[in-house]
């Protein structure tokens, strides 16, 4: 199977994950606000009513707390449930069940009643959203045992990941970004050169089987740029910063290796190091405040199987400690971006 | 009937003439319910024993007084029926069939308990029994309890999900969101309010507005309502076949059932919140009086006054229950710790490194085996 630069969004990626599955297993379910007769409120599940019925494709009410319950309860129950959050910010109000009930009911009934159930929905920063509208999950709830979760940057990797977790047996926590979900719409002007041939999944024949199984395993990283210099550790959308910069960086003869790690659980360690024992520099971008965040995570494991391997000090490039303001300016400068990504690099690198 | 705080009103004594649903019950299976509620008795009393002595450990809540409730309500339904409850829940596991000794064992902390230790007092699950826990925190199995019954729902099937909760749930967030979902889909699940009028130390009239006229609770979700006396287990019977039944969908056709129902069933509980409950919030006047109408004894006169059963016979099952206790007692004492490496299974059904797949606690895979041997409820899924 190969895949390709053709014209193909986030979005659709999301969309032809869920709907293959739905076909596979009917088990499977999409359930959240707006997903059905609204056609999606960022058109992920467009069409999909059509195609399965309100049974299995399910508006609720602005209701968090009781269907992410719900979902859990019938995940207990059987069913393999996706449960969208029109963004991770509202997840905060359904926090005792997601993160008290998702991923601790095998471990408190002693292996008695998993809870096969997929979170999906826009993780992040959207464009002057304010801070109670911008929240970056992955810190807060990568800390948490029992879930899975899966931040993927491409649609390639988007339809390969959000599938696996689908079928995965534990809950899943897979974010999104609102400002990912439309690029690809037209070609590969809108994506880093170093994607190239890797953005798409490959074409879904309407005739063949064979699209279903485009599976892209957890815990297994993906080295997006290889390079010699100084390793960027990402994932989700920052890693398309990282790109830039790595293009940057290419004409100062910095020549980075770039890391999407595609999941933080599982988090797969061993390609940063066998990276950073190449480098023996790292920069780690994530999204989320710095203050024990999966910058900071990576970072000390890095520290602790790498040590002696590196020539400097690990550096993090975060969102600034700040609430998400409003002002499109100060956003842009408090999130990770490529600027900072730059000058993590020429840093850590002794190039400034 | 009785209000929601508790005062009979008249209908409650109504003479029994042979049409409720609790006098077609033969004395064997009268006596079985009898001894249920028995042996949930004798089972806190040694539980707050074990407590004492320390061999069980952290938050424990005693169901003393309401096992009318769970005793009567399990009664009503099919064994495929599954049920969910919160923190309080020893009773419910006992009355769904959980043998006491994985029940006490659990609170021992040992590998044999129904969570193989990991859970504890506040979280009694059990697969085979359809028992999809105990819950610790107030209100929120009630979102969950709707999902088991959209799951229902989603496959067609002819079940019912029993969902408990305390009157301190009523006040969360989490049980209205569940209320609402479960009218607007109509599914099938029975919230069954266990109210003993206290939520820790604070007195339903503090604490939940409209206390003393909790239908208005489930007309906000245009959804139905019924009230019975927890203190009598025939009562709570009566009233949870007929709710239950209403509530029941037809196997394929999901749409023909009268949907969801809150019941509120009034109770007492004898003991405090939780083992380290001081009570400075109520009189001892009032449990007292409270005792005075005691669930086991209002069961006992009945039958004896029917003639359906002698004083010896109940001594004998009081004595059968005491006995059943005590060698739960010794299972649980006599049980081995969990190994120190459990700590990393059961985290992930699909593990990676450092976790590790877990081995199903023995109750399982003895209810499994006798499964397997068609001696026993089949394995769901």
């Amino acid at each position: 199977m190969t895949t390709t630069d053709r014209k193909y969004q986030y979005r659709e990626a999301l969309r032809e994950a869920m709907i293959e599955e739905m076909h596979r297993d009917e088990r499977v379910f999409l359930m959240g606000e707006e997903v059905a007769y609204y056609n999606g409120a960022y058109k992920v599940s467009q069409g999909m009513l059509d195609t399965f019925g309100p049974r299995r494709v399910i508006d609720t009410p602005i209701s968090e707390t009781g269907f992410s319950g719900l979902g859990i309860g019938a995940a207990m129950y059987g069913l393999r449930p996706i449960i969208e959050f029109m963004s991770w910010s509202f997840c905060l109000v359904a926090a005792d069940q997601i993160i008290n009930n998702a991923p601790k009911m095998l471990y408190m009934s002693g292996g008695q009643f998993g809870v096969p159930i997929v979170f999906r929905g826009n993780n992040g920063a959207g464009g002057q959203l304010g801070s109670t509208h911008s929240w970056c999950v992955e810190s807060l709830w990568a800390h948490v045992p029992g879930l899975k979760m899966a931040l993927p940057a491409t649609p390639r990797d988007a339809k390969g990941l959000l599938k696996t977790a689908i079928r995965d047996p534990d809950p899943v926590f897979f974010l999104e970004s609102e400002r990912i979900l439309g690029i690809g719409a037209h070609g590969d002007k809108d994506f880093s050169r170093y994607l190239h041939g890797k953005w798409a999944p490959p074409e879904v024949d309407e005739d063949s089987d064979e699209n279903e199984d485009f599976l892209v395993p957890f815990g297994q990283a993906d080295i997006v740029k290889s390079g010699a210099d100084c390793t960027i550790v990402t994932a989700g959308r920052p890693l398309h910063f990282a790109l830039e910069a790595a293009e940057q960086l290419e004409k100062e003869d910095i020549d980075c290796e770039v890391i999407d790690l595609r999941t933080y659980r599982p988090l797969d360690l061993q390609t940063v190091l066998q990276s950073v024992r190449k480098t023996n520099y790292c920069v780690v971008v994530d999204q989320s405040w710095p203050f024990a965040s999966v910058a900071a995570e990576v970072a000390m494991q890095v520290y602790e199987h790498a040590m002696d391997d590196l020539d400097n000090k690990v550096i993090r490039v975060n969102s600034d400690d700040v609430p998400a303001p409003y002002n499109r300016r100060l956003e842009q400068e408090m999130l990770p971006n490529t600027r900072k990504i730059i000058e993590a690099v020429r840093t850590v690198t002794y190039n400034t | 009937m009785t209000t929601a705080t508790g005062k009979k009103s008249s209908s409650s004594s109504q003479p029994r003439d042979g049409g409720r649903p609790s006098d077609q019950l033969d004395d064997q299976r009268l006596l079985e319910l009898l001894y249920d509620m028995m042996l949930i008795r004798r089972f806190e009393e040694r539980t707050m024993q074990s407590y004492m002595q320390q061999k069980i450990g952290g938050f424990c809540h005693i169901y003393t007084g309401q096992e009318a409730v769970a005793v009567g309500s399990i009664a009503a339904l099919r064994p495929d029926d599954p049920v969910i409850t919160a923190y309080r829940d020893h009773g419910h596991a006992l009355a769904r069939g959980m043998h006491p000794r994985y029940c006490m064992a659990e609170m021992f902390g040992k590998i044999t308990g129904c969570a193989k230790g990991k859970g504890g007092s506040m979280h009694m699950f059990d697969r085979p029994n359809e028992m999809y826990g105990g819950h610790a925190i107030v209100g929120g199995q009630c979102p969950l309890g709707v999902g088991i019954a959209f799951a229902i729902q989603y496959q067609k099937l002819d079940r019912v999900c029993l969902c408990y909760l305390g009157d301190g749930a009523l006040n969360q967030g989490a049980f209205h969101e569940a209320m609402n979902l479960a009218a607007i889909w109509k599914l099938p699940i029975v919230f069954a309010l266990e109210n003993n009028m206290y939520s820790m130390g604070t007195h339903i009239e503090r604490g939940t507005s409209a206390a003393h006229d909790l239908s208005v609770k489930a007309a906000a979700y245009d959804m139905r309502y019924a009230e019975c006396d927890g203190m009598d287990m025939c009562e709570v019977y009566d009233c949870f076949v007929d709710q239950v039944a209403r509530t029941r969908p037809d196997e394929g056709d999901p749409d023909n059932s009268e949907g969801p129902v809150l019941i509120n069933v009034v109770t007492y509980r004898y003991q405090g919140h939780s083992m380290s409950d001081p009570q400075k919030y109520r009189t001892r006047e009032e449990v007292g009086e409270k005792q005075n109408e005691d669930p086991i004894t209002t069961l006992s006169r009945q039958l004896m006054d029917q003639q359906r059963a002698t004083q010896e016979q109940l001594n004998e099952l009081d004595a059968e229950a005491k006995k059943a206790v005590l060698e739960a007692v010794k299972f649980a004492g006599d049980s081995p710790e969990p190994e120190l490496d459990e700590l990393y299974t059961d985290v992930y059904l699909e593990p990676y490194p450092p976790y590790r797949k877990g081995d199903l606690p023995q109750m399982v895979e003895e209810a499994e085996d006798r499964a397997r041997d068609g001696d026993g409820r089949q394995k769901q899924d």
